[in-house]
């Protein structure tokens, strides 16, 4: 009679990712099937996901470096202001935090729609991948430092860092050597964020893309509102091939970080 | 090197005096205790002292014949062993110890046999290579000492360094810390509030008492010779014999007792231990508790003075509670305060 619950509830697991799953397997496999409505009788090919590449390589690329970029951006501003934070708690210091927050609760679209507003008209810059790639820093930041800060405001830093000047540290020495390494499982937490979020991102990005600069979730769109089903399709698979590994190496380095500190 | 301050005073942003000015000398290679209650100041002269904390204007601070007092920690070559010992849990026991060294700019080669020479004198052989995380609150303490002590600082500055362990353990740890620090040879302050620690440690203790210095001394002159009534209360656990004084006899509720010459007509004070049990004795309480500690008996007694005076009892057996107990103290045992 003991196992009963646990066999219900194994099965509402079960059940809940069925539910999620088979769709997305099923999307997956009509991006190889010859010809959906006619089902997987018509044969297996790669026909599609070669027609994505040829179609949305720049797409693909153009995502991973707005992630890459986007990460060494958040990394540069978004570790010393989370050790800003940490290092000063007081007023001040939260009602900062609430405003790095802010894009956080602010729609992707008014945000993307504040940028045009302002820069819009500066064409270099408007057609520029820069242009977007601010607006997922501004749309990611937040993620890096509340990771960060969180770790940050788990160990007692300051007298961490009295300990390392006793050493004869100066505060560039001090950073390097205690703060960083001990903000590790935050930092990496949040470059994992950092970097899907940026991959993902759809709202902010449709409204900041130009023509020539489309990213890999507004090429999706895209091949969905002008392809056969069955590139599209396709675009999910080639999605899933890019970011399922990339999340895995990072959850597993996160792992190690965690379990090397504790 | 002669550590000098003068006038080192220090008021936070928000107002609060943590330190009255203060002066203090210190030989090279003493071992000096700060003693004190919690909020007394003690900390906070360990931290100015270490630089990290600034002085209110008009302080100075000499390590020898360098004024060190705008100096930040980092340029003052101190070796500090934090209450929590702030040890890196990013690097092993060695880097640990080797940091300082490092900081130094000393090659390779020399950081590795200071770092091996350091391990040796604190016994961390077997612990070389692990993890902070995986050592005892001892060993912790002991790898905090070494740390402080690898790049051969001139001052070694101690917070509340036993406060972290356990009782057990603490009073083992007293003996061994001691020992150690006589070994290092260099000058070491040390901020305590447990008055037996400060006492078998340090050459000379400073009792403080609401931001200020209120006595200095070797442990038995403080102990023997307390010049206020804090110092004697606190070192020592010593009780007001509070009754009225007349010509050279104290009066008190249970007898009356001579005075030596040399009391100046202040308050009188008497320890546990020197309120003895005695037939013929010239006063009288009643026993109205009794504790038994192993080694002896402490018995709470009332009808001596105003309030509850305490007294050590060796023997087989105790006085019984409710008895009446005849008592005396030896005339050199009294300690007689001058007027405040």
């Amino acid at each position: 009679m003991m196992r009963l619950p646990k066999l219900l509830s194994m099965l509402v697991t079960l059940l809940a990712c069925a539910f999620l799953l088979v769709p997305t397997l099923q999307s997956v496999l009509a991006g190889i099937t010859a010809n959906y409505f006619r089902g997987i009788s018509s044969g297996l090919t790669l026909k599609w996901v070669i027609e994505v590449w040829t179609l949305y390589a720049d797409s693909i690329f153009l995502s991973i470096w707005l992630a890459i970029t986007c990460l060494a951006v958040t990394l540069i501003l978004g570790v010393p202001a989370a050790y800003a934070l940490a290092r000063n708690p007081g007023r001040l210091s939260r009602v900062l935090e609430e405003f790095i927050s802010l894009p956080l609760a602010i729609p992707g679209l008014a945000l993307a729609l504040a940028l045009l507003q302002l820069y819009g008209s500066q064409q270099g810059f408007r057609a520029h991948w820069s242009f977007i790639l601010v607006g997922h820093v501004l749309y990611t930041l937040p993620f890096m430092v509340r990771a960060v800060q969180a770790v940050l405001a788990a160990i007692d830093l300051k007298t961490l860092e009295e300990g390392a000047a006793s050493l004869g540290a100066g505060p560039a020495r001090r950073f390097v050597d205690i703060v960083v390494p001990n903000a590790l499982p935050g930092i990496l937490a949040g470059s994992l964020t950092v970097v899907t979020l940026s991959i993902g991102e759809f709202n902010l990005t449709w409204m900041l893309h130009t023509p020539l600069l489309k990213t890999l979730p507004v090429g999706l769109a895209d091949s969905y509102a002008s392809m056969r089903l069955e590139i599209a399709s396709a675009y999910t698979l080639v999605f899933f091939v890019m970011i399922v590994p990339l999340l895995m190496a990072m959850q597993w380095a996160s792992a190690r970080a965690q379990r090397i500190l504790s | 090197m002669t550590l000098s301050l003068s006038s080192v005073a220090k008021t936070y942003g928000d107002g609060t005096r943590a330190l009255n000015p203060t002066d203090l000398e210190i030989n090279p290679g003493e071992i000096i205790s700060l003693l004190g209650p919690s909020g007394c100041g003690k900390t906070t002269l360990l931290r100015l002292i270490a630089g990290l904390e600034v002085p209110d204007n008009g302080a100075n601070i000499r390590f020898g014949d360098e004024d060190v007092t705008r100096l930040p920690v980092e340029k003052r070559n101190v070796g500090m062993v934090f209450q929590s010992y702030a040890l890196f849990p990013n690097m092993s026991v060695r880097d640990n110890i080797g940091y300082g060294l490092k900081m130094q700019r000393l090659p390779r080669a020399e950081i590795q046999s200071r770092v091996d020479e350091v391990i040796a004198l604190c016994r961390l052989e077997p612990y070389a290579n692990r993890a902070i995380t995986a050592l005892s609150g001892g060993q912790r303490q002991r790898v905090a000492l070494a740390r402080a002590f690898a790049p051969r600082p001139r001052l070694m500055l101690l917070d509340e360094p036993l406060s972290a362990l356990d009782a057990a353990l603490r009073l083992e740890l007293r003996d061994e810390l001691a020992a150690l620090l006589r070994q290092f040879g260099t000058t070491v302050i040390f901020v305590t509030h447990d008055q037996d620690e400060a006492l078998a440690i340090a050459d000379r203790v400073a009792v403080m008492e609401g931001g200020k210095i209120r006595q200095i001394g070797t442990p038995e002159e403080l102990y023997r010779n307390p010049q206020s009534a804090f110092v004697a209360e606190f070192v020592g656990h010593a009780m007001p014999l509070s009754g009225e004084i007349r010509q050279q006899t104290l009066c008190l509720e249970g007898g009356e007792l001579p005075l030596p010459d040399h009391a100046g007509g202040g308050s009188v004070y008497v320890r546990a231990e020197d309120l003895r049990a005695d037939p013929t004795g010239p006063l009288q309480a009643k026993v109205e508790t009794v504790t038994f500690l192993g080694t002896h008996y402490r018995l709470g007694l009332t009808g001596l003075t105003g309030q509850r005076m305490f007294a050590l009892h060796h023997g087989a057996s105790s006085p019984a509670i409710g008895d009446n107990l005849r008592l005396s103290i030896a005339p050199d045992a009294l300690i007689c305060l001058p007027h405040s």
